[in-house]
């Protein structure tokens, strides 16, 4: 799950709540994010030191991972503050950025909009720059399907390409570096670099590599591993030019989205944004961002239905502002309109969890009423289970090893040859006792006995479960089959007591000799 | 020998009435020996004693050096020399090694020297080693009648406390100077001969231990799978055919309506075979599940990325067993509309790291309800009911996400010992995406929960790492001695905790 960090007075200046520390785990706990850590308890802060709060944030809830967002999204849901409206607001001269045919090669889409007239500080700069970060990790796949490059918009001039060119016609000085690079030197440069080290690989063997560029051909950026230090963003800086490129189009605008939705509080307009053209090769021209305005058609029929709870159309329309929903009644259904914030909600099924969320999870009333079925054990389990308790009841005890092992475990060292048609090998395994699936249960026993050398003797050992066959005739290519094993270890090998136990079990099974 | 020990105190309470001290009586003996005749002597109610325990000091290795060579401090003072010259700290330490800086210490605490630059020089003209000459008491005696003499001298480690035991004995009830045999056992001989009647029987000891029962036992996790069999099974759950370890991408992902670009299903966190490697087939309605992937369907919009045959074919081990409840409910489909309840225990792996709680493979715990009247309100009721029988009866439930159930909930349990709440397990509606792409008609809702069974089974015979447990390194002695599990009962630390917390109050 990600995690952010949250200066704690800021938020609760923002939310006019000074909460106790329980008061807002609960709030937490509600609306389904988790306290991790309030820094403000573990002792004494430092002087000039602020609490910070440590919070959990559901992996597929973008819009909760920066301050800006989780702030408004936690004002929303407590009715201090209505759901923006995010707009974009035309322009008379666009700003355009095209696209060159050479992209397709390496990364084909590039997206961009505008925000006006910003006003930055430290922490606004900071919490852009997090933002960035966390949206890099998790949505765009460690930067591989999106990745994003912001500038500082007084800095270039448009209109704007996207090319892809050989890294030595690519020079510029990246961000926060003096030397003129191509871009050879460039990959060269960042092996050593802990944090962009892990993107090379994107781009690092493609013939051409993606760059942005300005009308006066000045690099703004080299997806997805740097921007240009002449373009970067300062606590100065004005007007924001955002470019992000990508090899997913369903992400790259989800990220867009969140970007703008996220920072556009700061313009002088707050929640506008001023859109950007991407013309394609194939001469398509398409407007960005689409700050998507869909819609999912729902009832209260269904919601209530789903959460368990009996609601009137009006009221789950309230409920669902709570959650930044903006809905209407539409005869008998609800409209609920998305906003560009939650390109988690798929369907319906996401408005019911909402809902139940704005409701409350633990208001909900208990009532069961699902139809009594009727219960049955696995046949073979209850087959496995009659040999386990024979066994036990025969004074042997029982052992539960792991499936995993090495190869020689089940190989060599059991004098056996491997035909290569038998066990079922993993790939990449982080230590050598992950490397097949067992085919042998005897391996496990033995070395239980090998860590209970200690134990007074005789040892008896038993272990009912399964392992795992290669079989190329079934879809899933391999099959589990139970075993049953048992080991008798002491200072005669004693040959007529392992006999006798299957003897006893045989006969628990009705088998006759 | 001890018969004749007990005799000879028997005869000294005769005597002399009462023993004072066995220590001083009995000098030469053992004091376990005493201890053993006296308490033969007890159960036969023919003497009744009382324990007396007294101190004395021994010197210890470093008080014998002392003892002999004289204190550090006095060693020291003797090495430097009378006059103003006085000595240096280095060649003192060459001479005495690192007892240089312990006596030299003590000699500036006593007064006895002073430091002039580098040099340590006399103070006085000559001292007397009372550390030396405490030693000697106690070596004597046994203790020294100062007692902030012993106090120093046991700072210092020079001294050792060791305790006494002595006893003083009295006549007992049935007293008399004769020693009878006793019999330890009836046996069938003293019945048939008749010796029975003229025996005199030793009491049975019921402080002592039996004999161990040798037998044979269950392992404490098959135990506490055991139980929670018994809870499905009482609320009218199926067991679904989990022995397939070995999974595709498909029904372990896909068929869940997790995206292919899931970080779950990277190299990191999920198994993946190099043979065989593929899947041969993917099932036949495989096409309704790539559609709803890249396209939407059944009132989604999607995942709206480009779904890959071959990664879906791409064969793992499974990372839970919501693999096979997507074969069920998959099977459940091709007939007529019934409702059914499904659950299994079994393993599953996952290729993260390994700690105290955490191994490859563990076995995940998972139960699934499929009903038309199936809602949120209804699976909490369900969970109220299912965890209560096992002794868990404050259950409160938090949003999250899993990609394949919506909505979602976090399962939260009041542990009143700790006097925190504790997560333990997760559930969910699974998503109309999956459920519907598998067959299941419009209106059929399925809920599903799960845990491990490892953690509950750790916190319930507080075992801390996980390799006590599960695996080959665990001690047959531990499994041996494991109590049963009663999941609705508290157990040892849990107990004990609870009791804790209650005295509290």
């Amino acid at each position: 799950m990600p995690k952010i960090n949250i200066d704690k007075k800021d938020l609760f200046d923002y939310l006019d709540n000074q909460f106790d520390t329980e008061a807002f785990r609960e709030l937490c706990f509600e609306f389904g994010i988790e306290l991790e850590e309030d820094s403000s308890e573990k002792g004494e802060l430092a002087p000039g030191e602020r609490a910070e709060l440590k919070i959990d944030i559901p992996a597929n809830r973008y819009d909760l991972l920066c301050f800006e967002g989780l702030s408004r999204a936690l004002g929303v849901f407590l009715r201090r503050e209505d759901t923006p409206n995010y707009r974009v607001v035309p322009a008379k001269n666009p700003y355009r950025i095209t696209v060159a045919k050479e992209c397709a090669q390496v990364r084909p889409l590039v997206v961009g909009a505008v925000l006006r007239n910003v006003k930055l500080n430290a922490d606004r700069y900071k919490s852009f720059i997090d933002l960035q970060d966390k949206l890099h990790a998790n949505l765009c796949s460690q930067r591989e399907l999106v990745s994003i490059g912001t500038h500082d918009l007084d800095t270039v001039q448009g209109p704007f390409t996207y090319e892809a060119r050989r890294p030595e016609d690519i020079k510029f000085v990246p961000l926060n570096q003096t030397e003129l690079m191509d871009g050879r030197r460039v990959i060269e440069f960042y092996e050593s670099d802990q944090a962009i080290k892990h993107f090379l690989h994107i781009i690092r063997e493609s013939p051409v590599y993606p760059v942005v560029y300005d009308a006066k051909g000045r690099v703004m950026s080299l997806p997805p591993l740097i921007n240009s230090e002449h373009s970067k963003i300062t606590l100065d800086t004005r007007n924001i030019f955002i470019e992000i490129t990508a090899t997913d189009l369903t992400k790259v605008n989800m990220v867009l989205n969140i970007m703008v939705t996220m920072f556009s509080g700061y313009c002088a307009e707050p929640f506008t944004v001023e859109p950007v053209e991407v013309v394609y090769p194939d001469g398509k021209t398409i407007v960005y961002p689409d700050l998507e305005q869909r819609e999912v058609l729902t009832s209260s029929a269904y919601l209530n239905g789903i959460v368990g709870i009996k609601k009137t159309d009006a009221e789950i329309v309230e409920l669902l502002r709570k959650m930044s929903l903006d809905a209407v009644v539409d005869g008998s259904s609800i409209r609920v309109k998305l906003p560009a914030t939650r390109p988690d909600i798929l369907q319906e099924c996401d408005i019911a969890e909402d809902l139940a969320i704005a409701y409350g999870y633990n208001r909900i009333p208990r009532v069961q009423n699902n139809e009594a079925t009727v219960g049955a054990p696995l046949p073979l389990n209850k087959l496995a289970d009659i040999v386990r308790r024979e066994m036990a009841l025969a004074g042997w005890t029982e052992a539960l090893t792991l499936s995993l092992c090495a190869h020689d475990e089940n190989f060599a060292f059991m004098r056996r040859v491997d035909a290569g048609d038998e066990a079922v090998v993993l790939d990449n395994p982080a230590t050598a006792e992950n490397q097949i699936c067992r085919t042998l249960m005897l391996p496990g026993l033995l070395k239980t006995v090998r860590e209970n050398r200690e134990q007074p003797i005789p040892i008896k050992v038993f272990e009912v479960s399964d392992v795992v066959f290669k079989n190329p005739a079934l879809e899933r290519g391999a099959q589990n089959e139970r075993h049953a094993c048992a080991l008798y270890a002491s200072d005669e090998a004693r040959f007529e007591v392992i006999q006798g136990l299957l003897d006893t079990v045989m006969e628990s099974l009705n088998v006759s000799h | 020998m001890s018969e004749d020990l007990k005799l000879t105190i028997l005869k000294r309470l005769d005597s002399d009435g009462l023993i004072e001290s066995t220590r001083v009586a009995f000098k030469d003996v053992p004091e376990e020996t005493v201890l053993g005749a006296l308490k033969s002597l007890e159960s036969q109610e023919k003497v009744s004693y009382k324990t007396l325990t007294t101190e004395f000091w021994t010197i210890e290795p470093e008080g014998k050096d002392q003892l002999e060579n004289g204190s550090y401090e006095a060693r020291i003072f003797a090495a430097v020399p009378a006059g103003s010259q006085g000595v240096s700290m280095k060649d003192l330490e060459a001479q005495f090694g690192k007892v240089a800086k312990l006596g030299q210490g003590k000699c500036m605490a006593e007064k006895w020297l002073k430091k002039d630059g580098d040099m340590l020089v006399r103070l006085v003209d000559s001292v007397v080693d009372q550390v030396k000459a405490n030693l000697e008491v106690v070596n004597a005696e046994g203790m020294h009648p100062d007692p902030s003499v012993i106090k120093d001298l046991k700072r210092r480690k020079l001294i050792k406390a060791n305790k006494i035991l002595s006893y003083a004995v009295k006549k007992g009830a049935d007293f008399s100077t004769e020693l009878k045999k006793q019999a330890t056992d009836l046996t069938l001989e003293m019945l048939q001969s008749g010796a029975w009647k003229s025996s005199e029987f030793k009491k049975f000891n019921f402080d002592s231990l039996g004999v161990n029962a040798a037998g044979g036992h269950l392992h404490p996790l098959m135990k506490v799978r055991e139980e929670f069999r018994q809870v499905f099974f009482e609320t009218g759950f199926e067991e679904m055919p989990t022995n397939n370890f070995v999974e595709s991408s498909f029904w372990n992902f896909d068929a869940l309506f997790v995206p292919q670009q899931h970080p779950a299903r990277k190299l990191q966190d999920t198994f993946f075979l190099i043979d065989p490697v593929h899947a041969n087939a993917l099932p036949d309605f495989w096409e309704r599940v790539k559609d709803v992937h890249e396209k939407g369907g059944y009132g989604s919009i999607g995942y709206r990325y480009n779904w890959s045959e071959e990664e879906a074919k791409t064969l793992v081990l499974r990372t839970h067993t919501t693999a096979i409840t997507a074969h069920m409910l998959h099977k459940l489909a091709q007939g007529p509309y019934r409702p059914a309840k499904y659950f299994s225990i079994d393993r599953v792996y996952r290729n993260e790291a390994v700690d105290a709680t955490h191994l490859a493979e563990f076995h995940q715990v998972e139960g699934v309800i499929a009903d038309k009247n199936m809602s949120l309100g209804s699976l909490i009721a369900f969970l109220d009911m299912f965890f209560k029988k096992m002794g868990m009866s404050n259950l409160r439930f938090k949003p999250t996400y899993n990609p394949y159930t919506e909505p979602s909930m976090e399962i939260f349990s009041y542990h009143e010992g700790l006097g925190r709440w504790l997560e333990i397990g997760n559930s969910g509606m699974f998503r109309p995406e999956m459920l519907r792409s598998l067959g299941l008609e419009e209106g059929v809702q399925v809920a599903g929960f799960g845990l491990s069974l490892e953690r509950p089974t750790m916190f319930k015979y507080s075992i801390n790492n996980i390799r006590e447990l599960v695996g080959h390194k665990v001690k047959l002695s531990d499994i041996a001695a494991n109590p049963a599990c009663r999941l609705d009962k508290k157990m040892g630390r849990e107990a004990e905790q609870q009791s804790a917390a209650v005295n509290k109050i």
